[in-house]
């Protein structure tokens, strides 16, 4: 069994004209929880959606499980998909189908089991995220942070290998984010999973985080454990951590000269 | 100036190309439905309560405007008929009216007024709110899933809708001219049995809704599919679902007659 469940090499990808990544290598180890930052914009969910196979990259590869995913045909994707679990930003519950029938939905449609099992399931899975009791609400009955427990219960419904969370701690309040926050490092232990997160959030993810990748402008410009990146003496890093206004990312974006645009 | 005339030819050229690759787009989607048919009836009652959002909750409407548009033409046409001395030919009037044009036509606008608008919020927001990525991402079609239930839940619907248009209609004709004005009753009834021809009146009539039908669902899901994720996006698409679904259905319509009847 290899070390590494995902590995990410020489990849770039584009949308249209800008190139997003540049020659990026990431490698995701089995069991750990490792997360991508960097700020808004800098391609983070896109390295989700790459290993996901919703994107294929412009050169270099994404292997997962030892298969090339942008070369698979859509059968042999979706069966890679089968291995992964993915919680999105705003958790994309299904708002026609009940907290329990949207967690009940992957088991559904990739499994034969009996209703009595799937029912047992689906309640095992919402009273690991603490939701049991809302398994009869509609999705439009719960907070965000309720919501995003939901789409994690449905996330790791098959038992993923893989969880990734795409911003997990976007718009939660303290006390969300703590609960979120436990159920990653605790689901990626109790499932024996390896869980990729792209978030911006430092504090929380260098709290439970194994090993943490930054990007910034195409390139992962810093990686290595929580312990190293507090110590490290990167401009960008530094800025980034102790949240600086003043660093190597400008406040401004590339402009003409103040004076020109004003007429003067 | 000649920059202007260049720039002309430049909007010309690249519109002409969106449009022809959203044809393109369109294609590919309904070949995929195609393909993904068999797994979608595999769960049959997703077709099902398609079919009861698109079809049975749409009676209503159809059932109102049908009599209305029935007792219009009674009326209308008894007005005309009577300068001729063959008010009794009111009842072929109404029936071919209604069977060859207005049954498929009105109910086609009046479904993508109420079905078409509905799958295209539905799927634009869908769409926006991640629904489709995250029923990929759990390798989960979502042609097989959501769109082609609801395509044919409106090639189902549409025929079926229009027929029970034309039937209503013709009792709102019955009841104005029959009821209200008093036409003999036996010649309402026989004058139609007589003049209204199951194959070119009927079945054609019947072959326009299916084709007024597929035009119908496949735009709403399309323009669904293809609203760029955001609120503007999701409104613009179901306004442009209205105004393309109404342009073919007339624009059809006329081909269509132009190759049935004459």
């Amino acid at each position: 069994m290899k070390k590494n469940l995902v590995s990410i090499e020489k990849l770039s990808f584009d949308y249209g004209k800008e190139s997003l990544h540049k020659d990026i290598n990431m490698e995701f180890a089995r069991g750990k929880v490792s997360a991508i930052m960097g700020g808004s914009g800098c391609g983070k969910t896109t390295i989700l959606k790459l290993i996901g196979g919703q994107l294929v990259p412009k050169s270099g590869k994404v292997v997962v499980d030892d298969a090339v995913v942008h070369e698979q045909d859509r059968s042999g994707i979706f069966n890679l998909r089968r291995k992964m679990g993915m919680l999105f930003q705003h958790g994309a519950l299904f708002t026609d189908l009940s907290v329990f029938e949207n967690v009940a939905f992957p088991m559904r449609e990739h499994t034969n089991l009996p209703e009595s099992i799937i029912k047992d399931l689906v309640l095992l899975k919402l009273n690991a995220v603490g939701l049991r009791g809302a398994h009869k609400k509609m999705p439009a009955e719960l907070s965000g942070g309720m919501a995003r427990r939901v789409a994690l219960a449905r996330a790791i419904a098959l038992d993923p290998d893989i969880i990734m969370y795409d911003e997990p701690f976007a718009g939660l309040d303290p006390i969300s984010m703590a609960v979120i926050c436990d159920l990653i490092r605790t689901l990626n232990d109790a499932l024996g999973a390896t869980s990729i997160i792209v978030t911006h959030d430092v504090a929380e993810t260098f709290s439970f985080a194994d090993y943490v990748y930054f990007l910034a402008d195409g390139v992962v410009a810093a990686e290595g454990s929580p312990k190293e990146l507090l110590a490290s003496k990167l401009p960008f890093v530094k800025q980034f951590i102790h949240s600086e206004k003043d660093g190597p990312v400008p406040f401004h974006t590339d402009a003409p000269s103040y004076k020109s645009d004003l007429g003067l | 100036m000649v920059n202007k005339l260049l720039n002309f030819f430049e909007q010309l050229g690249s519109g002409f190309r969106a449009r022809l690759i959203k044809l393109g787009a369109g294609t590919r989607l309904f070949f995929l439905i195609i393909i993904y048919s068999a797994d979608s009836f595999k769960r049959i009652h997703l077709t099902i309560k398609e079919i009861y959002f698109t079809g049975v909750l749409s009676l209503v409407i159809i059932v109102v405007s049908a009599f209305f548009v029935g007792m219009v033409l009674g009326l209308q046409g008894y007005y005309t008929l009577e300068k001729y001395g063959s008010s009794e030919a009111i009842g072929v009037l109404v029936a071919l009216a209604l069977v060859r044009e207005l049954g498929p036509v009105v109910t086609a606008l009046l479904f993508a007024g109420r079905a078409g608008t509905a799958i295209t919020a539905e799927i634009g927001l869908m769409k926006a709110t991640e629904q489709l990525s995250a029923m990929e991402m759990m390798a989960v079609s979502p042609v097989a899933r959501i769109i082609a239930p609801r395509f044919w839940a409106g090639m189902i619907s549409m025929p079926i809708l229009a027929t029970i248009f034309s039937m209503v209609g013709i009792l709102g004709g019955y009841v104005i001219a029959v009821i209200v004005i008093g036409v003999d009753e036996g010649a309402f009834w026989s004058q139609m049995q007589a003049n209204v021809d199951f194959h070119n009146d009927i079945v054609d009539g019947a072959v326009k809704s299916i084709v007024f039908g597929f035009a119908c669902t496949m735009i709403a899901l399309f323009e669904g599919l293809d609203a760029p994720p955001t609120a503007e996006g999701v409104s613009r698409a179901t306004t442009r679902t209205v105004v393309i679904s109404s342009l073919a259905v007339l624009g059809l319509d006329f081909v269509l007659t132009s190759f049935m009847f004459v």
